[in-house]
């Protein structure tokens, strides 16, 4: 190590990273791993299969996924509306964008059952005129999700638009191209990281989520329980290993989704020249 | 006419950017538009592009009404300052971009575009860097991918906005030399803006000079500077001493070889078209202050004071050599004998 770095700090700032990593995450998260030893694999894989625990499994994943497309979808919009245009009220929408991000998610969750849920104000409209019900049902846990995670989608896309050369727009049009070529051929490419980014943040937040949840989504089990629910449960009946065992195999799924989704990040930055 | 612009005007708020502006172009030349900062150039070329709309006026590009119609739609290459490769593709991909944007029917077949695209990067002689990304080349590097790119839509005029803007000196001395080769072998009409006189006179076939949102003069090179049409064209096209006719200095104009006309007011004088000697009689009221070494060229500073007061500084320019032979030295009376001034009102 005679070598002398040019950023200077290397050691204290690793020093700090790996405690904090190790204080924060790493200790409480290995507990888990070592509580859940307690059980023999067989019996692990009993509570894992459990026909409830999969489709609170299946439930999690597949709302938190769809949610996140489409928090990915309206967030894109969102954050072009904001950077492109300039309309009154704009700083207001601004403040209104990251509000979810303050607001405890149970108040949202109330306020969403409240007015989805058959008798409410757009569960009535909803149920009368499309013969739709959204509240309690997996719908219910979407629109939820979808509710606390735009903000993560417009966060991480808007500075990136924001920096975007516009000259680069004016030149694919002086080479002839549409403007639907000018957006998939040349902005949309150069967002996409920052949207995968927005994505992943989002999925995680609903995969996690429970406060929001709970409340619009009726609990139903083998219909609409997620698995932070049955986690609760399980250790309201002292159930204290079957918890950490769902607990822990939901980590590791999580984990290797995100690892799945910054592998595919890495890869679309290489072939765009970013990395 | 390749280019015919006629009564362009354009406002900003409050703020007009161009007035009036009637414009001809011939084909196949290689035109500046020069002027200071703020005078409206580059909106005239965005303009002519179709990047900004005029307030009124008309564009026709090769005889062709093109006034209302979109920039993807005229036909013509844009070369940016910064430029605006497209970053998350490759050399080759930005090149080939406009003719894979082609519609359907008239679009190459993808080994036509590959052939067409390493021949035109063969041409700016890039074609070994053609699976780099634009972050990974050199600002001289990217102008040339950015110019081979507005070339492979076969433009009938290519536009540069300040194309050496961005790049060094060195850089930019090289780059002009080729963009007149280049100019040379296509014979595609163009227009470059400049704010850099030098570049304008050292590239360009036709000089249009451009102030406040008005053309003043047009011209090749040579007619602009040895005939500018007015003090702004005189002054802004190389370096220029301007003498003020008043009545106490009548005599002294005589003097120095300024013949002096009835109508004008003011006189300018290139550096290089003034001749001085040592001067014989002491109490001749120009002094030599200074000078510098500007290569083959040295410049001179005099000063003199004016009847009413004031000091006035007098800039001469002579070859190295001849300047030795006159064997000056800082402080020394000097005449001055004026061969060649043009007088403006």
């Amino acid at each position: 190590m005679s070598q002398s770095r040019i950023m200077p700090g290397f050691r204290p700032t690793v020093s700090f990273t790996v405690f904090y990593l190790s204080l924060v995450v790493l200790i409480p998260l290995s507990t888990l791993v070592f509580k859940s030893f307690e059980l023999n694999f067989d019996d692990y894989l009993n509570i894992i299969t459990n026909k409830r625990v999969v489709a609170a499994f299946r439930v999690s994943f597949g709302t938190a996924l769809g949610a996140a497309v489409i928090a990915s979808f309206f967030g894109f919009i969102v954050a072009w509306v904001l950077t492109r245009y300039t309309f009154s009220g704009k700083r207001f929408f601004h403040a209104l964008i990251d509000l979810p991000f303050a607001l405890p998610t149970a108040v949202a969750g109330i306020v969403l059952a409240t007015i989805f849920q058959p008798s409410g104000m757009l569960g009535k409209f909803l149920k009368t005129h499309f013969d739709l019900q959204i509240g309690f049902k997996p719908a219910g846990i979407v629109v939820a999700l979808i509710f606390i995670s735009i903000p993560f989608v417009v966060r991480t896309v808007e500075p990136v638009l924001q920096e975007f050369d516009s000259r680069m727009e004016e030149a694919a049009s002086s080479l002839g191209a549409t403007r639907w070529q000018v957006f998939t051929k040349i902005i949309f490419p150069n967002i996409f990281p920052a949207l995968l980014t927005g994505f992943a943040l989002s999925f995680a937040r609903g995969v996690g989520e429970y406060g929001s949840v709970i409340f619009i989504a009726g609990n139903l089990p083998y219909v609409s329980e997620i698995v932070p629910l049955l986690i609760i449960t399980k250790l309201e009946q002292y159930d204290m290993a079957g918890a950490t065992a769902i607990a822990l195999t939901m980590l590791v799924i999580s984990f290797l989704l995100l690892l799945l989704i910054n592998l595919l990040q890495h890869w679309v930055r290489k072939r765009s020249g970013q990395l | 006419m390749s280019i015919l612009l006629s009564n362009i005007s354009k406002h900003f708020g409050q703020f007009a950017a161009l007035h009036d502006i009637d414009l001809e172009i011939p084909e196949g030349e290689l035109v500046a538009l020069l002027g200071p900062s703020g005078c409206g150039k580059t909106t005239l070329l965005r303009i002519i592009a179709g990047l900004e709309q005029a307030d009124k006026g008309k564009i026709f590009l090769k005889g062709e009404d093109k006034t209302d119609l979109h920039v993807s739609q005229r036909g013509i290459g844009f070369v940016f300052q910064h430029y605006a490769l497209f970053r998350h593709m490759t050399v080759f991909d930005n090149v080939a971009f406009g003719m894979r944007v082609k519609d359907k029917k008239v679009r190459p077949s993808e080994a036509e575009i590959a052939k067409k695209t390493h021949a035109l990067l063969e041409l700016v002689q890039l074609d070994w860097l053609h699976n780099r990304f634009p972050d990974q080349l050199s600002g001289g590097q990217r102008q040339r991918i950015a110019l081979a790119r507005a070339l492979a839509v076969e433009p009938s005029v290519l536009l540069l906005d300040e194309p050496f803007g961005a790049l060094d000196a060195s850089v930019r001395k090289d780059l002009r030399q080729w963009l007149r080769n280049l100019h040379h072998e296509l014979n595609v009409t163009s227009i470059f803006v400049t704010h850099d006189q030098e570049e304008a006179m050292e590239v360009a076939s036709q000089v249009v000079v451009l102030n406040k949102g008005r053309i003043e003069q047009q011209g090749s090179p040579a007619e602009i500077y040895d005939y500018p049409a007015n003090e702004f064209v005189s002054k802004f096209i190389g370096q220029t001493n301007e003498f003020t006719l008043e009545h106490q200095t009548i005599d002294w104009f005589k003097h120095i070889g300024l013949l002096i006309s009835e109508q004008s007011k003011v006189a300018h004088v290139r550096p290089h078209d003034i001749e001085i000697a040592k001067s014989t009689n002491n109490d001749t009221p120009i002094t030599l202050k200074d000078w510098q070494h500007l290569g083959a060229l040295i410049r001179i500073e005099l000063t003199k004071t004016l009847p009413n007061g004031k000091p006035k500084l007098v800039y001469v320019e002579m070859p190295n050599e001849q300047f030795k032979r006159l064997q000056l030295n800082r402080g020394d009376k000097v005449d001055l004998k004026i061969r060649h001034a043009h007088w403006f009102n």
